[in-house]
């Protein structure tokens, strides 16, 4: 199979969906790029380059707009309201705080508002997440927060594979998707079959078994997590290393049944600690497999801050090897 | 109307030392001394400089992404500023910031800022202060040619002319937001037109001339000032490097760079002139030069010299004071 960085994959799965369902279109700032300059035209394809390629074969379904948030997600929400499947681009997920009443109460609430009677498959794509120095207002993970609004799907793939798939599963489905991509693993390579294929949402993913304990990641702390399982075995602990893939609806079943045969449970996001992923998934072991816990569940998150500017303050920010080895240990000790 | 001599020597150094800091900064970056995302102001010097000479210490300015020139002109530190951009803990901003959020509130610098068009409303909160306090003060958001079609833009404009808040706003037209045209983004052919029927007055200048820019932001700003509401300044000036660096600039027109760096050159102009006038003589104009090139230098070694944050840092400053209750 080739390999294709994260980057490759979705840009694939955008022009299969294109070529295949006249209905979908991309949209945001950039997304073609140099327009009305007398530049080239369609030479950006997103400012992280995931959208490469889309104008020189559709100029009509690609398109670039003003710096205007609040106006790119409610044109995309409107659009899949009257049929059009349209691929809005966010460019920094940071940038819901500009346009979160499209997101949350529009889109997300029109088909139960409308009592059931309303569609609307939009997809909202966004860069998410730190560790590019880009401080508190270019690195914020944003999707633990969106991921507590009904009617919202929120998705977060941790590798290039998924991201194919999600993203195919996300443009078919017929309510709206949040899609979060974290930046730092655009250029991260994984084998990515051609042809197209679907990952249905709710489904997590396995990235390892074991015995003693149980590890939910997210996003970039999938690979990160990882490599300390790997490190780890070699100790002789043996971990489950579980990506839910998405947030919303969550595997809440691939979660409980291996608490329930590890006994011990730690989480890692790389989002701050309140109200999100790591305390919810704290929560749901907590209420429906609390007997089968052996030691108190461990929680890795950043902690309650904005993101740093320095490297090394971001450094310490992000959840890193050290802690999640730690927090494994804990659970163990 | 003649400008003073202290006033002239002033705008040369600080339009130098923003055009240093920035080719300096960009080096700096290109050698991996500076992380993050920093967008360079190059070109664009005489717009800062031309209407934060019209400001005292106690008026406001509030920045962009592109904050660097703002706050050298509104009298940020050069060496905290380098610092900050290393990531240092001495830093403006203790290394938390970086380019995109260099501030310095008792100098009534409300900020760079990473959100486009993020500025303009907290812009109008400082000018409605001034108004509340009847103390004369004016508050000047800067912002950019793609800012203008964000909703925050448009209900800045709008709720400064209902409060008739001292707000100036200052648009700087690159012709470009990253790598689209203003032709394209600004859907109307006048924007000037545009802006004026939010009800103010909107005073256009080349701002690679920094007379041009002086003049128009003494217009504006003298009229916020006299309680007549909000103003505006478009000032019309290319970037001559990328959006970022690294950018590679698809958008540009063949030999367009080359004319911006070779033709609109605010320090050209401003020497041009100078000559022309005989208000300062070339032996001036050079020691500012080499004054302004040492301080430059100085500022990189300070820089990379500076402490480091240590991860205590991390959670600090997240608030004046936290405290949970057991
Ligand atoms: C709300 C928001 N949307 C998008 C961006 C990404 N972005 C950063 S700068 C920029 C272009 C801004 O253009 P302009 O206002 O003309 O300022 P310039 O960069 O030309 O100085 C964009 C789109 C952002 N930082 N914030
Ligand atoms: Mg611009």
């Amino acid at each position: 199979m080739p390999e294709k960085t994260m980057r490759d994959a979705i840009n694939e799965a955008l022009h299969q969906a294109m070529e295949q369902d006249e209905s979908v279109f991309v949209i945001g700032e950039d997304v073609a790029g140099c327009s009305g300059s007398a530049g080239d035209v369609g030479a950006v394809g997103g400012v992280f380059g995931v959208t490469g390629g889309i104008y020189h074969r559709w100029p009509d379904r690609c398109i670039d707009t003003p710096i205007s948030e609040s106006a790119i997600v409610g044109a995309a929400a409107g659009a899949a309201l009257v049929g059009m499947r349209p691929v809005a681009e966010i460019m920094f997920a940071d940038f819901i705080g500009v346009c979160m009443d499209q997101i949350v109460n529009q889109m997300a609430k029109f088909r139960y508002m409308f009592g059931g009677k309303s569609r609307c498959p939009a997809v909202i794509r966004f860069s998410s997440g730190g560790g590019f120095s880009a401080a508190g207002q270019h690195s914020q993970a944003m999707y633990q927060v969106m991921t507590s609004f009904p009617g919202l799907k929120v998705v977060v793939p941790s590798n290039a594979y998924d991201a194919k798939g999600l993203m195919l599963s996300a443009i078919q489905d017929d309510d709206p998707v949040l899609f979060f991509e974290p930046k730092i693993l655009y250029q991260e390579t994984s084998d990515v079959p051609d042809e197209m294929y679907t990952i249905p949402f709710g489904e997590a993913n396995f990235v390892r078994e074991g015995d003693d304990v149980t590890v939910v990641a997210f996003g970039q702390m999938v690979p990160k997590a990882a490599a300390v399982i790997d490190a780890l075995a070699e100790e002789g602990i043996s971990c489950d290393l579980i990506d839910p893939r998405t947030t919303s609806p969550l595997d809440e079943n691939a979660i409980l049944e291996s608490v329930q045969a590890t006994g011990r449970l730690v989480i890692v996001d790389e989002a701050p600690p309140r109200c999100g992923l790591t305390a919810d998934i704290a929560g749901l072991a907590a209420d429906k497999a609390f007997s089968s816990l052996k030691a108190p569940i461990k929680q890795v998150s950043a902690p309650h801050s904005p993101t740093p500017f320095s490297p090394e303050l971001e450094a310490a920010y992000l959840p890193d090897a050290d802690k999640i080895s730690a927090a494994v240990k804990a659970t163990l000790a | 109307m003649a400008i003073a001599k202290e006033t002239l020597l002033h705008a040369y150094r600080t339009m130098r030392t923003i055009r240093e800091f920035e080719e300096r900064v960009n080096a700096e970056i290109m050698n991996g001394q500076i992380p993050g995302f920093t967008h360079l102001y190059t070109g664009q010097e005489a717009n800062a400089v031309g209407v934060c000479a019209h400001l005292d210490k106690s008026d406001t300015i509030i920045s962009t992404h592109r904050g660097h020139g703002h706050c050298i002109a509104k009298g940020a530190e050069v060496s905290g500023m380098m610092k900050e951009l290393f990531g240092s803990s001495e830093g403006l901003c203790k290394g938390k910031g970086g380019s995109m959020h260099v501030a310095d509130i008792d100098k009534g610098i409300l900020g760079a800022n990473g959100i486009v068009a993020g500025g303009p409303p907290i812009s109008v909160g400082s000018a409605l202060a001034a108004k509340i306090r009847k103390n004369g003060k004016v508050a000047v958001s800067f912002s950019g040619d793609g800012s203008v079609n964000q909703g925050t833009c448009f209900e800045a404009m709008n709720m400064a002319v209902v409060l008739q808040a001292p707000a100036v706003f200052v648009i700087e037209n690159n012709y470009y937001s990253e790598h689209t045209s203003i032709n394209y983004a600004v859907g109307c052919d006048d924007l000037k037109a545009r802006t004026e029927a939010f009800g103010f007055p909107v005073f256009v200048a080349d701002g690679a001339d920094f007379f041009a820019v002086h003049e128009a932001a003494g217009k504006a700003i003298a009229h916020a000032r006299a309680g007549n509401g909000p103003a505006g300044v478009f000032a019309e000036q290319g970037r001559y490097h990328g959006h970022f660096v690294g950018d590679p600039q698809a958008y540009r027109a063949a030999g367009e760079l080359e004319d911006l760096r070779e033709n609109h050159c605010p320090l050209k102009n401003f020497r041009a002139r100078m000559a022309e006038t005989g208000e300062l003589s070339d032996a001036e104009l050079d020691a500012i030069d080499a004054e302004v090139m040492a301080e430059i230098e100085q500022s990189v070694t300070d820089a990379k010299a500076a402490a480091r944050p240590t991860a205590e840092q991390v959670t600090e400053d997240v608030y004046i004071q936290y405290t949970a209750t057991a």
